[in-house]
């Protein structure tokens, strides 16, 4: 195609966007509250999925050692431990950092328990490569030698994995559910004004345009269609982000956990909304004309 | 040239032509007339590849229409001018963009274009009107523009289906002077219509059509077969 074919037809989805007014303005307006949606549902899911994995990653098995165990056999211990294929880490905590811990989170009455009379033990926290791996490393870690106990929470562990399992299925579903509302909600809309100009490409036909030369503006305007519509919810969903986000991260970060942190993670949402508006927009638009173009 | 061989064109089980058989040479001027649903927009619409016959063979210039597959009917149509009773310009697009527009089709340079569409839109006295939408026109003036969007592409057939049903008597002698130009420029024009005086001020070569059949073919004719017929 000549340069000046693909200006004319870039000029021509623009004017055609401009001089079906009315019609523009609806799909760009339906596009916009349909994105809306979706990002607002994608930054929320995101984030919780996010969240779910913090909590995840949080669990270590926390493997007591015998008391009386010598620094050499502990040594040994520390090495077996993290021959395990499916141990990430192996990190020492003595039983006086342990006790410090306790009085930190308990306060200073069990201070009282310092020095000789801690009853603590020494102990090494690991971290499994996956989370769903605890249980097994656990398993494993209590057949070695000079190991009192491995704790890994129990139950509650158990009842967590299955729970974040849970949110993350639903998460996932719920996401393509939306992006399937968006494609159909877009598509739809475009199909409507472009209904509305069958008789136009009729005679666009008339006059010996090939469907080519017919479809090129209509896929362009619907890209274009698409393009607005994303701008508003882009602008409203980044200001909303990180409105909430200064409000609320600080009281994650006192429990140990982070939202997305607004600038990578807003560009990534930002792009899914440009991206799934001009694809759809101009999807849909090619995708509705087709049967007006049929002999 | 135009040729129609046996040519027969059903709906469903309704017969609307049977076995026409028809040709016209380059720079002819043919009317195409007959009582209304006789078939002379199907014959029409058979022309430009709208419809395909049920049996028969049509030429057009060098093309074959009952052996041309779809992706060739617009280089068929880019050869001829088609000028409708309803005018069917593009609403959204300017005086100057619809006669633009047929050029455009056949990627032709945005010069060139201009330049053409420029004195087309002057022969058609249209110049001062080229940035009007066609809702702001009347019907002769839109008619006009439909006209020169016909023949921006010189083409070598013009075809009309009933070019002055729309419009007032003086407007409609203002049309037929302006077919009657472009006959004078060598194309051949093929014109179905009812409009009797034009029949009869301007004799041409007349083709009647009664009930899907050629019932009459009259180097200079009247509208009305001038015998016992009517």
């Amino acid at each position: 195609m000549p340069g000046y074919v693909i200006k004319r037809h870039v000029k021509d989805s623009f004017k055609s966007l401009k001089r079906n007014g009315w019609m523009s303005f609806a799909a760009v307006s339906a596009v916009a509250v349909t994105l809306m949606l979706l990002g607002i549902f994608l930054a929320l899911i995101l984030n919780v999925n996010r969240l779910s994995n913090q909590i995840e990653n949080d669990v270590r098995v926390r493997v007591l050692i015998e008391r009386g165990t010598t620094a050499k056999e502990k040594t040994a211990l520390k090495t077996k431990l993290g021959d395990m294929a499916a141990v990430d880490s192996v990190t020492y905590s003595s039983r006086n950092q342990e006790l410090k811990q306790v009085v930190g989170h308990y306060g200073q009455a069990f201070g009282l328990f310092a020095g000789a009379e801690n009853p603590l033990n020494d102990v090494y926290v690991i971290k499994a490569k996956r989370p769903t791996q605890t249980l097994a490393v656990a398993k494993a870690a209590k057949q070695l030698p000079h190991v009192a106990a491995a704790n890994y929470g129990g139950n509650q562990t158990k009842q967590l994995f299955q729970v974040v399992g849970t949110i993350r299925l639903w998460a996932s579903g719920l996401m393509l559910l939306l992006l399937l509302v968006a494609i159909f909600l877009i598509s739809n809309t475009i199909r409507i004004t472009i209904m509305s100009r069958e008789a136009e490409i009729g005679v666009m036909r008339l006059v010996g345009a090939t469907n080519a030369y017919i479809r090129w503006p209509f896929f362009l305007e619907g890209a274009w269609t698409g393009l607005l519509g994303a701008l508003l919810p882009i602008v409203l969903i980044d200001i909303g982000y990180h409105w909430v986000y200064q409000r609320t991260a600080a009281e994650f970060v006192n429990f140990g956990y982070t939202l997305a942190s607004p600038g990578q993670f807003l560009s990534l949402i930002d792009g899914v909304l440009l991206l799934v508006g001009m694809l759809i927009g101009a999807a849909g638009a090619t995708i509705s004309m087709r049967r007006y173009l049929k002999v | 040239m135009i040729q129609f061989v046996d040519v027969s064109k059903k709906f469903q089980r309704k017969t609307v032509l049977e076995n026409i058989n028809l040709t016209v040479q380059q720079g002819e001027f043919v009317y195409i007339v007959g009582p209304s649903g006789a078939g002379k927009s199907t014959l029409i619409q058979l022309l430009y590849r709208q419809l395909l016959p049920s049996k028969g063979i049509i030429w057009v210039n060098q093309f074959d229409l009952t052996k041309m597959k779809p992706q060739g009917i617009p280089y068929l149509r880019r050869e001829l001018g088609i000028v409708f009773q309803d005018f069917k310009l593009l609403p959204k697009l300017t005086v100057f963009e619809n006669v633009a527009y047929a050029m455009e089709v056949t990627e032709k340079k945005p010069a060139l274009i201009r330049r053409r569409v420029l004195e087309v839109l002057k022969e058609m006295g249209l110049a001062n009107l080229r940035h009007r939408f066609p809702s702001e026109l009347s019907g002769g003036e839109q008619q006009r523009v439909a006209i020169a969007r016909a023949i921006v592409n010189r083409p070598s057939i013009v075809i009309a289906d009933e070019p002055t049903g729309n419009l007032d008597p003086e407007t409609a002698a203002g049309i037929i002077n302006i077919f009657e130009a472009i006959h004078r420029q060598g194309s051949t024009v093929i014109m179905a219509t009812h409009n009797h005086q034009m029949v009869d001020r301007r004799p041409h070569r007349v083709v009647e059509i009664v009930a899907g059949q050629i019932v009459r073919d009259q180097a200079k004719g009247a509208y009305h077969y001038a015998g016992i017929r009517h």
